[in-house]
């Protein structure tokens, strides 16, 4: 045979099964396309984006990170500045009545950590450089753990602090 | 037909080089493997480490990184180019155009390995196996891990120039399947290794020498990641060369569609950079839009597995029913399972499943949060480069150094020993692994020494920790079959032997259309996907670089 003829009996062929179990796919990956979609921009389930640059050598020095900790903006809602550093959070721990709804903001002044804020959606990696940023709305009282999930050196394991989500003391 | 059924002889030379290649593989195996178990346990409260302190091996984050370098790095590479050597040989029938490129490249590994091993080995360079800036390392790390790289391209490039030699000497026929294949992965991996190579020569080597003051960290985590992704599919597409051109032909059968193969190399290529940002869905320095899109293309990528899992089982229903098999199901039964070969390969397709659901979850955009850099990740990566790759090339091993070394695999019911307790331990493992990570629990952590560990978590830690257990005693059991078969004085008799595995496609490869078959428009479509999907995001990233952010030792 020659060049010529084979190419001309060449074709896409695919089985019936196949051809079937290709439809299934993609139906199946469109469908997980539309789900996600939805939750992230209808559902409003959202992850960090570009929030802003900062230096991680001065960054310490000015407002607001020169002060870490919270800031109450009134109605229920919270700023938490934390700053990141091997190996602890400042501030360690955060308190705040129960219905708030708190947007962390973390930076680095070292190297790369995690802030993974237990039985909630926040979980962000922390890059010298940048400002990571998400919200969270506590409904419940109790204490969550934050912990460093990226490896930032041999004290890693001992890096962590606590939100104290306050019940509401008149009663709700 | 025809001319799959003539044998091609293999030089010695050649067997020798291949078998240098695993040799080291599995070498790095057997030492990377020891450190996996000892994180368990640690994790679980046994803490072995102060033993291995006269050794100089007592910190856990330098066995970390020893664990994830020898076992994710040096184990896979090793085994893949030489595994894709021998692809190229047998399935061309042909020596390699250039045998001594192949060396250099091979031995440009080998010198980048001992040089990247020093530093580890003195504790400085414990910043794991993604080495994020601005942890820092010794130069001689960063300058190893680039010459490994650069050694498996220059094999590479001896495997293309030998396939350009094959065409001129073969105009009009179609390559074989496992040819392609073995130059798919290869030209993805040099394509995908880009983006490493400028983060390594561009920041972190500079900030390493003191050239420059400081690296950007987010910079080199995108930069990082355009490599990350595609390498996990370096890993795998030489395990799915088996799975598709070998397996059929192991268990009795042949590949199903000769077409539907190649189609999903191509894709793999096409797919496997530009998806990249969904390990950054946590990031800051992202837009959220270039994360979405490339969780769109995640989903994209996971279409050539589903056509995988769809082709490879077709392949192995027909083998099975050929043998008597019979049912819906039943036919599973009638494959042949007391073949190691075999059924190291079905067991890590079958662990490869529930790699690639929970993959799905990892790539869902904001559900990407529940799970990142938790517990989660490490079990889910145990299924695919520790199970689907690493079982799989256990099964490639049985036959391989056979055939390489001329002497019959030793004691073949204990390989599969070997295959049952990997597949065993890994359940447990990674399922304890999964669930803890969904509990919350960090990821490359020293956790026993962690102060805010709940009790809810300690059932799940000791079955991770047996997990562990019994896949140290698997991997051990591998290592002593792999060196009693090579180092044995026993040798086939006469008329005895193994014979390279190829499965003949049940339609004539020469029907299937050439656009699957010439790499040119492929090549194209890759480079402007990547433009597309990455160069919006890397320009802006590089024209805003600020690279102040000194090295600190961790």
């Amino acid at each position: 045979m020659t060049e010529t003829s084979h190419d001309e009996a060449a074709s896409f062929e695919a089985d019936p099964f196949e051809q079937r179990w290709i439809v299934v796919s993609l139906i199946l990956l469109i469908a997980f396309m539309v789900t996600v979609t939805i939750a992230g921009f209808a559902l409003g389930f959202q992850v960090p984006g570009a929030e802003s640059r900062v230096d991680p050598r001065t960054v310490a020095d000015s407002p607001p990170w020169n002060e870490p900790g919270l800031r109450d903006l009134g109605g229920g809602e919270y700023a938490a500045y934390v700053i990141s550093r091997q190996y602890l959070f400042d501030p360690r721990t955060i308190t705040v009545p129960v219905g708030s709804s708190v947007t962390f903001y973390l930076t680095s002044i070292d190297v790369q950590h995690g802030f993974l804020l237990q039985n909630t959606n926040v979980n962000m990696q922390v890059v010298p450089g940048e400002v990571s940023r998400l919200t969270v709305d506590f409904d419940e009282a109790g204490e969550f753990d934050y912990i460093c999930n990226e490896f930032c050196g041999a004290g890693h394991a001992a890096m962590f602090g606590s939100v104290i989500v306050e019940a509401d003391e008149g009663g709700a | 037909m025809l001319t799959q059924q003539s044998v091609y002889e293999v030089s010695k030379k050649d067997r020798r080089f291949v078998g240098a290649h695993l040799l080291v593989a599995i070498g790095a195996l057997s030492v990377g493997s020891l450190f996996g178990p000892l994180q368990a346990f640690e994790w679980s409260g046994l803490d072995l480490y102060g033993l291995l302190e006269p050794l100089g091996l007592g910190d856990y984050y330098k066995g970390l990184t020893i664990h994830g370098v020898l076992n994710a790095l040096v184990w896979t590479t090793f085994f893949i180019t030489g595994f894709l050597t021998l692809v190229m040989i047998v399935g061309l029938k042909r020596p390699l155009r250039y045998p001594t490129l192949n060396r250099v490249g091979f031995y440009t590994m080998v010198v980048g390995l001992v040089m990247a091993a020093i530093p580890i080995l003195a504790g400085a360079a414990s910043v794991l196996y993604t080495f994020y800036p601005p942890l820092a390392a010794s130069w001689a790390f960063y300058l190893g891990l680039t010459l490994v790289v650069v050694g498996s391209w220059i094999e590479g490039y001896g495997f293309y120039l030998t396939m350009a030699e094959w065409r001129r000497e073969n105009p009009g026929t179609r390559s074989p399947f496992i040819v392609l294949a073995a130059l798919i992965t290869m030209v993805m991996w040099q394509f995908a290794a880009l983006g490493i190579a400028v983060e390594i020569l561009t920041m972190l080597l500079p900030a390493a020498l003191g050239i420059i003051d400081g690296t950007d960290p987010e910079l080199g985590r995108t930069l990082f990641w355009f490599t990350g992704h595609p390498l996990v599919y370096f890993w795998l597409l030489p395990a799915y060369i088996s799975w598709y051109g070998m397996l059929p032909k192991q268990a009795g059968g042949k590949l199903f569609s000769d077409t539907l193969a190649r189609l999903a190399f191509w894709l793999f290529l096409l797919l496997s950079i530009p998806v990249g940002f969904h390990h950054q869905f946590a990031d800051p320095g992202v837009p959220v839009g270039w994360k979405y899109i490339h969780s769109i293309l995640t989903y994209g990528v996971a279409f050539p597995s589903l056509l995988t899992l769809f082709t490879v089982v077709a392949s192995l229903e027909y083998a099975a029913r050929k043998r008597g098999g019979r049912g819906l199901l039943g036919w599973i039964r009638a494959l042949p399972w007391g073949n190691p070969v075999v059924s190291a390969q079905l067991l890590a397709g079958i662990l490869f499943m529930f790699g690639g659901i929970g993959g799905i979850t990892n790539a869902s955009y904001s559900v990407n949060l529940v799970i990142h850099n938790t517990a989660w990740v490490p079990g889910h990566f145990h299924l695919t480069v520790a199970s689907a790759t690493t079982l799989s090339f256990f099964g490639i091993s049985y036959w391989l150094i056979p055939y390489l070394t001329g002497k019959p695999l030793w004691k073949p019911k204990w390989a599969s020993v070997v295959n049952w307790s990997w597949f065993v331990g890994m359940m447990i493992f990674s399922n304890a692994m999964h669930v803890l990570g969904l509990l919350g629990a960090p990821r490359r952590t020293e956790l026993g020494k962690a102060p805010y560990v709940p009790d809810e978590w300690s059932g799940h830690l000791f079955r991770m920790s047996l997990g562990g257990a019994i896949l140290l005693v698997g991997v051990t059991l591998f290592v002593v079959i792999a060196a009693r078969t090579a180092f044995q004085k026993r040798r086939f008799a006469a008329g005895e032997g193994v014979e390279f595995p190829i499965a003949v496609s049940m339609r004539d490869p020469q029907l299937t259309p050439l656009w699957l078959d010439r790499f040119r428009p492929w090549l194209i479509a890759t480079a402007v996907l990547v433009v597309v999907a990455y160069g919006p995001q890397l320009l802006d990233q590089f024209s805003n670089a600020s690279f102040n952010s000194p090295p600190i030792s961790p």
